[in-house]
């Protein structure tokens, strides 16, 4: 997509009398893409840092290879880093690029596609080699060939201009090569009009301990920038004015960040000491490397032998008294199954964060699906029950956080909270909330017997159950008078002693089944943004495709067609209106990166007809292709388009 | 009963963090009053009916560890009894302490989550050799080279039990069970090399049937901070009956047994005719004492740092039991898991508590302004 309504404003000068134009852009889509030892991550948060402080709505989706350092030059070694920024509200990170940056020929192969015709590639033609064009199968140089010719194309020597910058730096030709990211985020940070001090302060902190790298860094940023403004490669700079938002005070924050800041704000306002049990696994690991560092917020961290013993380590810390955590993705949850049953079982508090990535088995492992959906739901033997949350977006993952600790310790269950690939390395502003203005978790642990025995001796009975929510009293090793027992064989209802009873397991299992259905009751209704009320399509989704299907909504609207959108945070249970809302609608959709798992949950619990769109490519629906798959729905429902 | 002088000081919850946790324990008291330390073997039983096999050896396991625990002079809420799935396994229901039965294998895995956090408490892992070194062998390896501050006592009964008698990871080659008619084929674990080999910190062994013997080491292995492992040679007599007859008959047992005292020379049998001596390779080997210097006879140190004297007495032994030492192998100090880990938290908030607003706003925040 290209700007809409570009207007051009007068020419300003530039140093040597050049005249350059300035544009105004209301949205700019931004591709860097490189080999996976070019910085492109690192240069993309750097831009994302910078937009972020300027002020624009943003949101970025990185995109890299799961080798580490597959080969260079090659396909698979490319990594890539998009960027959608605006002067107004947005909610994905753009179906397809404005602008790509492809630092050698692999990058430009990988992501031409991509690029609608007309749109802008900057290359570094210095990669552009014979060598390197025979790695990906260029046979010529398409930069000089011709076959770029419906695009935009500017050939910049960003590798030779960077070493030209640094002649004087004393770093050796390897080393100083590698400073080539920053002088094409100095190139981009002139034609976007990024504020440039925050990369500077990076860079100063990044390299403390090798000032000579990070001077020749910064003399590569500022060269780059100098080029933009003096090159005439370059005759038109683009300015993108702040986006409105909310007054607050503002950060740049991705999934994963959000979600451990959730977990330790969670720690805090429940009082309790926060115990991590993990085992590393992409793209969760993050969430163990951030947590690791908050040992003065009481949180422990423990990288465990395997995804069994994290998960085992996490129960036995509630079992003492903490909130007990467990990271992982799909395969570490599957790992994982039995020991959730245990905690089923036990019922206590216990918060698992799948962050969900391609599948089956190994899969896709740093792309993004939503395809765990009923594993968290049903992927345990016996009826094995379990409230499951999805964020909606990175910085929701915080609020979800919070909320999954919130169910997890007060009625003491096991709570999944399933995030994927997409939030866990996206990143968009967050208005940072008061810390003393975030949900209170505390509850109480049981100190005192709550029965008593034949001969009337005061008796503690661990599954007398709170006759509201249901939960059992937590009774904490340490406590005087309350010695139990628990365990994975079936309980007596009240006594908790082991019953081999038909009758007992019976009513057990509805219990705990019937604990997890009244939390309905203690979360908000069914999200429904149907701005007249009377549409008669709704878009139903969970987790992350909520940006994706908003930005399709809008679309939608804009052609003056109606219709609703409904998002589930709440998968299990779901809000207690959501079967009567759904059957307010003639036609429901279900877009799902997966092969339709909510829409057989929501069929198989309401009847009603709702009509699954999928696709797993790894990759967030574009909002274009969603929008026109919806307002077909639309255009073949009688009185659909109003 | 007394407090044993040599039980070590369980730390306590003493940071900030736990102060929940605390809270909860001194309302506790002061609803109930003092915890009891002063207890006696019948303050450990549980209502529970013990639902082993007559004549199981699991039995007299806990009879001696009912009777031993008083001694430590640890109340009974401080302590917490964690075990997998196995007949063993169940030996939680029958103590009055905080106590899981959890699930096949998992048991030093839960253990560890909770000691780590609480160090304020006595945790036992109760196992079986199916438990701790088929499905759980991963958790066993890594909890013995963490150094957690728990005691895993393993019930080796050389089968599984509860699943009616298969062989077991420790069960000799040629076995036959049900799972294997013409004998098992692979070869078995003996669980002390195997625990020296991940750098356990205290190692022993012990027999069921020898309440003295038992707990003795039970008494070291209490004593010691962080991981100690006891394996527990014991009889099931409905699926393996009489696999430890060879050291528990009067007439052989002495032949074959190998008492472990510390500070003195390992000479066993009959008389004392057969001793242990360092062998030409390095290692350890059976001689006759009236063929050597009496100066050549090892003398038993168990607290050497270098695992490999104590590897080599537990290769002393062959699968058929012959020539097994019983009692401490090995028990040395080194920091543990769980006080490292406090440590960490206490450096941590040198400079203070964390704050969560600061937290929060990260190092690069802008304000939009109404
Ligand atoms: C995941 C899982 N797999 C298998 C079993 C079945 N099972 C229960 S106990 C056991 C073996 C127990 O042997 P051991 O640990 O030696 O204990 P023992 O009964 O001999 O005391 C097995 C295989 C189970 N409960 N869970
Ligand atoms: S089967 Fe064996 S180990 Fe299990 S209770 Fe019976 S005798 Fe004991
Ligand atoms: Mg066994």
């Amino acid at each position: 997509m290209t700007a809409l309504d570009p207007s051009t404003t007068p020419g300003s000068s530039a140093p040597g009398g050049l005249v350059k134009s300035v544009v105004e852009l209301d949205r700019v889509v931004i591709r860097l893409a490189g080999d996976s030892g070019d910085g492109m991550q690192l240069t993309g948060n750097r831009f994302t840092s910078e937009t972020a402080s300027f002020g624009n709505d943003l949101s970025t989706l990185p995109n890299f290879p799961a080798e580490i350092r597959a080969p260079t030059g090659t396909l698979p070694g490319v990594s890539s880093f998009q960027l959608h920024f605006a002067d107004h509200d947005i909610m994905t990170p753009g179906d397809a690029p404005d602008v790509l940056v492809a630092m050698n020929p692999a990058a430009l192969r990988a992501n031409l596609a991509d690029l609608p015709g007309g749109g802008l590639v900057i290359a570094d033609s210095d990669e552009f080699t014979p060598r390197n064009l025979a790695k990906v199968g260029y046979a010529t140089n398409p930069l000089e060939d011709g076959s770029l010719d419906g695009w935009q194309v500017v050939a910049v020597p960003l590798t030779s201009m960077t070493l030209e910058a640094l002649k004087d730096s004393g770093l050796g030709k390897k080393e100083a090569e590698r400073s080539k990211n920053m002088f094409t985020l100095g190139l981009l940070s002139w034609m976007y009009h990024r504020p440039t001090e925050g990369t500077v302060r990076f860079l100063e902190r990044q390299f403390r301990r090798k000032p000579e790298i990070a001077a020749a860094n910064i003399a590569a940023f500022r060269a780059g920038y100098n080029y933009g403004e003096t090159t005439e490669a370059f005759a038109v700079s683009y300015e993108i004015k702040p986006a409105p938002m909310a007054p607050g005070r503002y950060r740049n924050i991705s999934g994963n960040q959000a979600l451990a800041l959730g977990l330790v704000a969670a720690g805090q306002r429940s009082g309790l000491p926060v115990f991590l049990g993990a085992y590393p696994i992409t793209p969760a690991s993050d969430i163990l490397h951030e947590l690791s560092r908050h040992k003065s917020f009481g949180v422990r961290t423990f990288q465990a032998e395997d995804e069994i013993a994290g998960i085992g380590a996490a129960l036995g810390a509630s079992f003492g008294g903490a909130l007990g955590i467990t990271t992982t993705s799909g395969p570490g949850v599957s790992l994982k199954s039995e020991t959730i049953g245990l905690a089923v079982m036990t019922e206590l508090p216990l918060v698992i964060v799948d962050v969900q990535r391609g599948g089956p088995s190994t899969g896709l492992p740093t792309k993004t699906e939503q395809s765990d959906l009923l594993q968290a739901m049903f992927g345990r033997n016996g009826e094995a029950p379990l409230p499951v949350i999805a964020p909606r977006s990175p910085g929701d993952c915080f609020d979800a956080a919070l909320e999954a600790s919130r169910i997890a310790l007060k009625y003491r269950t096991p709570v999944m909270l399933l995030s994927d690939g997409y939030l866990a390395n996206g990143a968009e502003p967050w208005a940072i909330p008061a810390a003393d203005e975030l949900p209170d978790l505390r509850v109480d642990f049981a100190t005192e017997p709550n029965g008593a025995a034949a001969d009337g001796t005061p008796e503690f009975l661990p599954y007398l159950r709170d006759p509201e929510t249901l939960s059992r009293p937590w009774a904490i090793p340490g406590t005087a008078g309350m010695q139990h027992r628990i365990g994975g064989l079936e309980k007596a209802d009240k006594s908790g002693n082991i019953s081999y009873d038909p009758a007992n397991h019976d009513l057990m299992t509805r219990l705990r089944q019937a604990k997890v259905d009244g939390i309905a009751a203690d979360i908000p209704p069914t999200d429904v943004d149907d701005p007249d009320g009377d549409a008669r399509v709704a878009v139903i989704g969970w987790g992350s495709t909520y940006g994706p299907i908003g930005a399709a909504v809008r679309r939608i609207r804009r052609s003056g067609r109606k219709v609703a959108q409904i998002h589930l945070r709440h998968i299990s249970p779901f809000p207690a209106d959501l079967g009567d809302v759904l059957r307010r609608y003639d036609r429901v959709v279900c877009p799902e990166m997966n092969l339709g798992q909510l829409s057989l949950l929501l069929r198989a619990k309401y009847l009603v007809d709702v009509q699954s769109h999928t696709q797993v490519r790894g990759l967030p629906f574009r909002a274009a292709e969603l929008a026109a798959v919806v307002q077909d729905v639309i255009d073949s429902t009688p009185g659909g388009q109003k | 009963m007394t407090t044993s002088p040599h039980v070590h000081e369980l730390g306590m919850p003493g940071s900030p963090i736990d102060a929940r946790i605390q809270q909860a324990i001194a309302d506790s008291v002061a609803t109930q009053g003092e915890k009891q330390t002063a207890l006696k073997a019948k303050d450990m039983k549980t209502d529970q009916e013990v639902r082993w096999c007559p004549g199981c050896g699991d039995y007299v396991i806990l009879n001696a560890v009912q009777s031993f625990l008083p001694s430590l002079g640890i109340a009974r809420e401080d302590m917490v009894i964690v075990s997998g799935i196995g007949c063993s396994s169940r030996f939680p229901y029958y103590m009055n302490t905080y106590g899981m039965h959890s699930i096949h294998g998992r048991a030093p895995a839960i253990a560890t989550g909770l000691a780590a956090s609480r160090p304020d408490l006595s945790v036992w892992v109760v196992t079986g050799d199916g438990d701790a070194l088929s499905i759980g062998g991963n958790h066993l390896i890594h909890a013995l080279r963490r150094n957690v501050n728990m005691t895993i006592l393993l019930f080796n009964n050389r089968i599984y039990g509860l699943t009616k008698g298969q062989y077991s990871p420790t069960s000799e080659v040629g076995k036959v069970t049900k799972s294997t008619p013409m004998g098992s084929l692979d070869h078995p674990f003996n669980p002390v090399s195997l625990a020296i080999g991940a750098d356990a910190t205290f190692v022993g062994r012990a027999m069921d049937s020898d309440r003295k013997g038992l707990t003795e080491v039970l008494r070291q292995a209490a004593e010691h901070e962080g991981t100690a492992l006891v394996e527990i040679y014991q009889n099931c007599n409905i699926f393996n009956d009489g696999a430890f007859d060879l050291l528990k008959d009067s007439s052989t047992g002495p032949m074959w047994t190998i008492p472990l005292v510390h500070g003195q020379p390992l000479v066993f049998g009959p008389d004392g005719a057969s001793c242990v001596v360092r062998d030409e390779s390095g290692g350890l080997r059976i001689a006759e004492t009236n063929q050597v210097d009496a100066g050549e006879i090892v003398v038993h140190d168990a607290t050497r740092e270098d695992p490999s004297y104590a590897f080599a007495l537990s290769r002393l032994s062959s699968q058929d039991l012959r020539y097994t030492p019983m009692g401490v192998f090995r028990s040395v100090r080194k920091p543990t898991y769980d006080r490292m880990m406090a440590d960490q938290l206490a450096d941590a908030r040198t400079e203070g508590a964390g704050d969560l607003d600061t937290l929060l706003a990260g190092s690069d925040t802008w304000t939009v302004s109404a």
